[in-house]
């Protein structure tokens, strides 16, 4: 068999596209056994591994424009794996994949500091501020493939991995070591109506989300494509979570800007 | 009913009296267990925190008493290895201070942490990357220290030290503790500076992230020495306090004048580097990063310049100014106002470099979320300040704390006995003119 080469699973989501209908977040929460609270009118301590953010260009009528933003977890890569959550988890229960760039959680390892929350930018941890309840006969509808998350630990969007373990099971029963685009893909990426989100391996020139964003890897994998933009850039987060707009108020609606610089300026 | 365990030549007030006034303390100390019963049983949904607020007050409360209980290390620091000997006379109070602010930190995490059973992994399973894995072996560790540190004090004690074998170890353990107190500053150099690390090296949050030399941010050395400014005043401050709690001079002005000198000087240059750090921080490192400096002040209903200049001037100028002249350093009311300013700029630094950089919204379509503590949570961070309380008051009762008290409070005669007083033992001819009327 070929030897396996390292992976850089990403995402892009096309804005313009994106109607904001949630249909990701709810695909997200069910196949993660994501929990929820009885009122969830506070969204400060509410769990949305996915979640969409509603964008307006701040004009009046009749130049009102408005866009809707879904944000998992960007699995930044940082500056060689050192994305901003992994570095400072002091029991080592946050991880940087260097075979496919996904940055992991270990559940059992977490012990509830809360320095990777203070560390993510996009806000895309999650504290489990209670136990998980689920409605009654709720529970036999969770997914076995992937554990529920007891109170006192942080959790956040895996890219579905589990997804990605069973694809190689089964590619490996079948004598294969590489993954065709399609048996890899996120519960999001499947959900969406509008076929706003786009998943695979920013590393393979075939899929199309190489294609779509055309990532530079001289320059930590920015996009070439200019209608593609990531959100805080400036940072130096490396975010594998690129997003599409043909607006461009909503591109620069995902990072910072000085008074001085006009659009396209500051990268 | 408690005298044969006072320490020599000192006056204490009745067991009863002592015990009843300790009562509202006891009381808080109470209302503070219940608190952090509800947090360990229930979970940290007791608190305010959120999702945007990981940290809040009890991480500051964390960082704030480790600053403040930096007086310890840097006033053994001064009187082992720099050799000022007339720190001697404070050490133990340093030392019982931070003692008591260590012990607090490390309770506070302890119910900080969303799975207290599992706080062994930061050691077990240390990321070496992580300045919260550097805080917490340098913390443990130098609260190893500081015990050590106590002990001789607690061995002192009267009624212990009749026996031979805690004399001569009390003896032996004040001959090594040069070497403490060496690791001691060794060990808090490192543990301070990485609590300032904690914020600098978040490089997605564009308040708190700093540039530096190596793996440290500047904020790991504006950390330490901070501390080794702001520590010392808030020993004096305590210091002063137990004076007009207990209506006696414990300390001599010569010693306070020292400590003060030095903690102005360390207060002044730590100033200007943070200005320095201030300055650098608004005009490159924000900019760099799309922000301006007054987008961390503004848009919000508490977070405005106040807090900066509250921090600086009147917390760091001003007690820097007061505390570097002679003058200021021994006018009381000057003295203290410096230690408490000094205090107070502490206090805000740690708030700002916590709550204020998760505060700063820095997706740019998202608002300041604003935090106000639960009642358990301001439950829990007054409950080592009652246990605090109780430490110093046992102490002091219990304990030669203030190796100056029996000299500068000699006993007089009681009104009742008769008028040619016996010559009191323990107090020389010489200290009748230190007693506090005539000081």
């Amino acid at each position: 068999m070929k030897h396996e080469q390292a992976k850089k699973y990403g995402m892009v989501i096309d804005l313009d596209k994106c109607t904001g209908c949630g249909a990701c977040m709810v695909a997200c929460m069910a196949e993660n056994n994501v929990p929820f609270k009885e009122d969830e009118t506070n969204k400060l301590d509410s769990i949305t591994w996915m979640r969409v953010y509603q964008l307006t260009n701040g004009k009046p009528f009749p130049d009102t424009d408005i866009c809707y933003l879904p944000r998992p977890c960007m699995h930044c890569e940082g500056d060689h794996g050192h994305s901003p959550c992994v570095s400072v988890c002091p029991a080592t229960a946050t991880d940087y994949s260097m075979d496919t760039g996904i940055v992991s959680q270990i559940y059992t390892r977490c012990f509830g500091c809360r320095y990777c929350m203070a560390a993510c930018p996009y806000h895309a941890r999650y504290f489990n501020w209670w136990d998980p309840v689920w409605p009654n006969g709720m529970e036999k509808y969770l997914n076995p493939n992937v554990s529920p998350r007891m109170r006192g630990v942080v959790e956040k969007c895996s890219f579905c991995y589990h997804r990605y373990q069973l694809a190689k099971d089964r590619a490996f029963m079948e004598g294969r070591r590489e993954l065709e685009e399609e048996e890899y893909q996120t519960a999001c990426t499947q959900a969406c109506p509008a076929g706003a989100i786009v998943f695979g391996d920013l590393n393979n020139k075939t899929h199309r989300v190489h294609q779509i964003v055309q990532p530079d890897p001289a320059h930590a994998g920015r996009p070439k494509n200019p209608k593609a933009f990531r959100l805080l850039e400036r940072l130096g987060t490396n975010p594998k979570v690129y997003y599409l707009s043909s607006r461009e108020w909503v591109r620069r609606s995902g990072d910072h800007y000085l008074p001085h610089e006009g659009p396209g300026g500051g990268h | 009913m408690d005298d044969a365990l006072f320490p020599k030549g000192v006056k204490r007030c009745p067991l009863p009296e002592f015990l009843m006034k300790l009562g509202p303390v006891v009381a808080l100390l109470i209302w503070g267990v219940v608190a952090m019963l509800m947090c360990w049983i229930k979970g940290l949904n007791q608190t305010n925190m959120n999702d945007a607020y990981g940290f809040a007050a009890w991480i500051w409360a964390d960082l704030t008493v480790i600053a403040l209980g930096g007086g310890a290390f840097f006033t053994g620091f001064l009187r082992y290895l720099i050799g000022k000997e007339k720190l001697k006379n404070i050490i133990n109070f340093a030392v019982l201070i931070g003692f008591i602010c260590y012990s607090s930190a490390l309770l506070i995490l302890a119910i900080d942490i969303g799975q207290p059973l599992r706080g062994w992994f930061i050691f077990w399973h240390a990321n070496v990357h992580s300045m919260l894995t550097e805080v917490a072996f340098c913390l443990t560790c130098y609260f190893g220290v500081l015990t050590i540190e106590y002990l001789p004090l607690v061995l002192e004690n009267r009624q212990i030290d009749r026996v031979p074998f805690f004399h001569n170890l009390t003896h032996h353990m004040h001959e090594v503790m040069p070497l403490f107190a060496a690791t001691g500053a060794f060990l808090s150099f490192f543990h301070q500076g990485s609590l300032g690390g904690v914020a600098g090296v978040l490089f997605g949050r564009p308040f708190a992230f700093r540039e530096g030399l190596f793996i440290w941010p500047w904020t790991f050395f504006l950390f330490t020495w901070s501390a080794a400014a702001y520590g010392p005043c808030f020993t004096i401050m305590l210091a002063k306090i137990t004076e007009k709690v207990t209506g006696k001079r414990l300390i001599k002005d010569d010693v306070y004048d020292l400590l003060a000198k030095i903690a102005g000087w360390m207060m002044a240059t730590y100033i200007v580097a943070k200005i320095i750090d201030t300055w650098y921080w608004a005009t490159v490192t924000a900019p760099a990063r799309g922000m301006t400096f007054m987008q961390f002040y503004s848009n919000n209903p508490l977070y405005g310049i106040w807090i900066l200049i509250l921090e600086i001037v009147i917390g760091g100028v001003i007690p820097a100014a007061i505390l570097l002249t002679r003058k200021g350093r021994n006018t009381p009311f000057a003295l203290m106002t410096a230690v408490v300013l000094g205090v107070i700029g502490v206090c805000v630094n740690r708030w700002v470099m916590v709550l204020q950089t998760l505060a700063v919204p820095v997706l740019p379509f998202e608002g300041w979320p604003m935090y106000y503590p639960s009642w358990q949570e301001v439950a829990t961070t007054l409950l080592p300040v009652a246990y605090g309380i109780i430490l110093v008051a046992f102490s002091y009762r219990y304990l030669p704390v203030f190796p100056q008290e029996a000299e500068l409070n000699p006993i007089v005669s009681e009104p009742a006995a008769p008028p040619a007083p016996a010559p009191d033992t323990d107090a020389e001819p010489a200290d009748a003119e230190l007693s506090p009327a005539q000081a």
